[in-house]
């Protein structure tokens, strides 16, 4: 295009002007303003100095834990996007059933004192219930939402699936009530470490060892075993690996286990970070996670785990570096905005996403 | 293979399962649904309500209808065996749906369930009970759920002729019942007493009343199906002149209900009815965007906040307001602006398709919320305090203060706007819309102008929800960003699953069972979010097409349905050989 247009003479040149619509103009006033609140924020808040390195450290690690926990919620989106070309809309309320179902384990075994005297064994079995009932609950979501509409290509199964959503929430408010519940708090978490000169809570290194210890054992099997292969065919061309001789049926079921694992832990970690957990808790992270996995480029797996750890920082960094330079008042309350907008920004200017394919303008 | 086959073939291997199968499954499913209610607390809920007084609670009637609609679909589902094993089955899934729901009683009065579950406590075990012994009541469960079972086996084979009436009396004495404190609100009237008298107590439907209501409805329900044909036929050989006549008979009785009813029914009904008609509203317009050019938008309720902020500042009479204008003043201003925002808001996603497009508008409309609520934008709309003190509209010194007087404005408004999307739905630019709908592509390649047909689809249908948005703050008289939840969005577009995409009576059908049923039944708000994700996914599994479908999908049904009964047929013969 850009040769075509440096290279024709002067008058079509001038059809190429009048041909900019209002809808260029107005996608261009937004990359326009978002590069302005970017440099201008960074340079601004540089300028004005007000963060100490200490506090950006904080923010950093804060975004990496955080972010570390967008990653196994987002590789769900991703595997299971890879295979039905669908977005598991209920997700994120799978992963609030996990770490809600294992509160009660935990906080029963805090009260026993099993939490603080056997932390990697009570800390292991936490983390199977939330697994297990993740991984349950994304199945009976995927025997009543999706496999009827296998072979349908409409909204059906998205609208379904949005259904499912508030029907978990509500579901899981009904059965462990309404009100917020606080998740036990170990000794062993509270400490602070010291890393390069620099202090930051106990809990951070734990979650980002814990969640890149689960990716990198989804990695494996997904690369290495014969079912993790089978996954990569499906995705290539579910029909193609149907006459290979694989049971793709199989295989949706291994995928979406597979995903409820990950959420199930992912869902553990969030809890032990925000030391809380409702039944909406799953609601937000889930979007945000969704927003990792186009970041990275969706049905691509390394590329969730890098648009989560990406998300998490840039969403830690963001209120502090882009939105305080340019005297935004109480720029934390805009938190939220930051994941949103590079939600949009990706979907319009590059829905391949950080590694991925171009499937988001390929599906109808 | 195509959908049709493929569904096809999946029902009929489901229907050659063993009937013993059929039965337990049937049972299992039924009873299942009983339990869960009963984890969730809804059944605990149920037990509060009576549908006739100190005799028949709702939770009682539930548990019991487990059981029968168990029988009845057993019986349903084996169409191909002979009587006697018909009623078997009848009579064994309701055993089983019975006996799982003794399981639960069992279980919550042997382990501490409500350490975990919130719901499983001394109050549902007295309604499981019956107040009763636990083993009495395990005996009556079971033994109830096989009689009701039984029940339900037999309805079903009951000839169509006493079928009928006897299903339309038992359903209008149950809604008499569940709804009798409104109809009790309505028959205030002094000379309405002694008919009151008749059929309620203070506290609810007496047995006697519910009896003269399941009478006359079966009586009047026989009489119509006599009489049912001699109408037909007279409505196929009528003249024009007479078909005419019978149309605008419809119309009229239908306008002096509609006009009538609030003005009689009072003030609680006038703003349940006017909830409604916001709805209706908002419904329309999603209708234009989802329903006709079947763009999944999630940010609706962004729309829905500009009308309402626009008019709030416009007119109110707090220190953060930009003008004083009248409420009609203020309206056409806030529909224009929602017509831009909309514009605005599509320009972004105007290549985003599908699923992508449902989250990401979810992402607009969640960026609205939160720039509403912070601090940052406080200075000009308020933040978290809101807009107080709209005043409310009013024409030549009447003032609209009742909820009823709110009501007729709102359905003006849906009136005025459900003529707009009427002749929209049939324009050029509705069957533009239509055609991207199906297929995008093709619909370039027909010379589709897919930016301007999109732009105007979500501009318009915004427009909608900007009206809406201005009765609601009148509404109010003071709005917060709290009002402005994603949940609204999900309201719009269950209403919208409902009633039928694309359909405009579908947006009214959809509107008064999801919005006006449970503004009617208090209590259930708490659950009103549960319902409506299972009215969701229930209605995509078994009625994609709504309640009250457009003329355009009931068409496709029809031929869908002969294709699939032709290879149903074929499916059949193939496994007979």
């Amino acid at each position: 295009m850009t040769a075509q247009a440096a290279s024709a003479p002067a008058g079509t040149r001038l059809k190429a002007l009048k041909r900019i619509t209002f809808v260029d103009v107005v996608l261009w006033a937004l990359r326009v303003i978002v590069v302005v609140v970017v440099v201008g924020g960074t340079i601004g808040t540089f300028v004005k100095g007000t963060y100490t390195t200490a506090q950006w450290v904080d923010f950093f690690m804060f975004g990496l834990t955080i972010g570390g926990v967008y990653a196994l919620i987002a590789l769900g989106y991703t595997m299971v996007y890879g295979i039905l070309r669908l977005i598991n809309f209920a997700h994120g309320d799978i992963t609030m059933a996990g770490a809600f179902s294992a509160y009660f384990l935990a906080s029963s075994l805090d009260r026993a004192g099993t939490l603080d005297a056997f932390p990697l064994l009570a800390m292991l079995a936490i983390m199977a219930l939330a697994m297990g009932v993740c991984a349950g609950i994304a199945l009976i979501v995927e025997h009543i939402c999706y496999r009827p509409f296998r072979h349908v290509k409409s909204l059906a199964p998205l609208i379904c699936a949005i259904g499912a959503s508030f029907f978990l929430q509500h579901a899981f408010r009904g059965m462990y009530g309404s009100t917020i519940r606080s998740y036990p708090d170990p000794e062993w978490m509270k400490g602070r470490l010291d890393l390069f000169g620099f202090e930051i809570p106990v809990v951070q290194p734990i979650v980002i060892l814990t969640a890149l210890g689960a990716m990198l054992f989804l990695y494996l099997i997904v690369q290495k075993t014969r079912m993790g292969t089978a996954m990569r065919a499906v995705s290539e061309d579910r029909d193609a690996a149907a006459l290979m001789g694989i049971d793709v049926n199989k295989v949706i079921i291994f995928t979406f286990i597979l995903g409820g694992c990950m959420a199930g832990i992912g869902g553990v970690l969030y809890c032990f970070v925000y030391k809380q957990i409702y039944y909406f808790t799953g609601f937000f992270p889930g979007i945000k996670a969704f927003c990792a996995a186009v970041l990275g480029g969706i049905g691509n797996i390394p590329g969730a785990m890098v648009g989560g750890f990406f998300l998490g920082v840039v969403e830690s960094v963001g209120p502090a570096l882009f939105l305080d330079g340019i005297g935004i008042t109480a720029p934390y309350q805009l938190r939220d905005l930051i994941a949103f907008t590079m939600l949009v920004m990706i979907l319009i200017f590059r829905p391949q996403g950080i590694l991925g394919e171009r499937l988001a303008s390929q599906r109808a | 293979m195509t959908f049709t086959v493929v569904a096809a073939s999946y029902r009929h291997r489901e229907r050659q399962r063993s009937a013993p199968y059929r039965t337990v499954m049937a049972g299992v499913t039924f009873g299942g649904v009983a339990v869960f209610l009963g984890f969730v607390g809804i059944l605990t809920m149920f037990g509060q309500r009576e549908v006739i007084a100190e005799t028949l609670s709702l939770a009682h009637l539930t548990i019991a209808m487990s059981a029968f609609f168990a029988g009845l679909w057993v019986t349903h589902a084996s169409s191909r065996t002979g009587l006697a094993a018909r009623v078997a089955q009848g009579l064994g899934a309701g055993t089983v749906a019975g006996a799982l729901i003794a399981l639960l009683a069992l279980s919550i009065h042997l382990f501490k369930l409500r350490r975990v579950f919130i719901a499983l406590k001394k109050d549902l075990l007295d309604i499981l009970t019956f107040e009763q012994s636990i083993g009495a009541a395990v005996a009556v469960l079971v033994i109830g759920g096989a009689l009701c079972g039984l029940l339900g086996a037999a309805l079903y084979l009951m000839p169509r002729k006493l079928r009928r009436p006897l299903v339309v009396g038992l359903t209008w004495a149950f809604f008499v019942g569940l709804f009798q404190e409104l109809i009790q609100l309505m028959l205030q009237y002094e000379f309405l007493m002694k008919f009151r008298e008749l059929f309620f107590t203070w506290d609810g439907l007496k047995p006697q009343g519910a009896l003269i209501v399941f009478a006359a409805a079966a009586v009047t329900a026989a009489a119509w199906q006599a009489y049912r044909p001699r109408y037909d036929s007279f409505r196929e050989n009528a003249t024009p002149g007479q078909a005419r006549m019978l149309l605008g008979f419809k119309i009229l009785i239908g306008l002096v209900l509609i006009i009538g009813f609030p003005a009689f029914a009072g003030n609680f009904i006038g703003q349940v009815l006017m909830l409604v008609g916001l709805y209706v509203l908002m419904g329309m317009g999603l209708n234009l965007e989802l329903g006709l050019a079947g763009l999944l938008d999630l940010g609706f309720v962004a729309f829905f906040a500009v009308g309402a902020y626009t008019t709030a500042l416009l007119t109110s009479n707090a220190d953060i307001a930009i003008a004083n204008m009248s409420f009609w003043q203020a309206l056409p201003i806030a529909v224009v602006l929602s017509v831009v925002i909309g514009v605005l808001f599509g320009i972004p996603v105007l290549k985003v398709r599908g699923d992508y497009l449902a989250v990401a508008t979810l992402g607009l409309g969640e960026i609205v919320r939160v720039l509403v609520l912070s601090d940052f934008a406080a200075p000009v709309l308020g933040g978290a305090q809101g807009v107080l003190g709209i005043p409310r509209p009013s024409i030549g010194g009447f003032e609209f203060n009742d909820p009823v007087d709110l009501f007729y404005i709102t359905l003006v408004a849906s009136a005025v706007a459900a003529y707009f999307a009427w002749r929209l739905e049939n324009s050029r630019l509705g069957r533009a819309w239509t055609a991207i709908r199906d297929d995008e592509d093709v619909a370039q390649a027909l010379g589709i102008n897919l930016v301007n047909v999109k732009l105007l689809a979500y501009g318009l249908g915004a427009g909608f929800a900007g009206v809406a948005g201005a009765i609601f703050a009148v509404m109010l008289a003071s709005i917060f960003p709290h009002s402005f939840q994603l949940l609204i969005s999900i309201n719009v577009l269950a209403l919208l699953i409902v009633g039928g995409m694309g359909s405009l009576p579908g947006v009214v059908v959809g509107a008064a069972a999801l919005i006006g049923l449970p503004e009617l039944l208090r209590e259930f708000g708490e659950y009103r979010f549960l319902f409506y994700g299972l009215v969701i996914v229930v209605m995509m599994r078994l009625k994609a097409e709504g309640l009250w479908p457009s003329a355009a999908r009931r068409r496709e049904r029809m031929l869908e349905e002969e294709s699939r009964a032709a290879i149903e047929a074929e499916l059949r013969g193939g496994a007979s050989r």
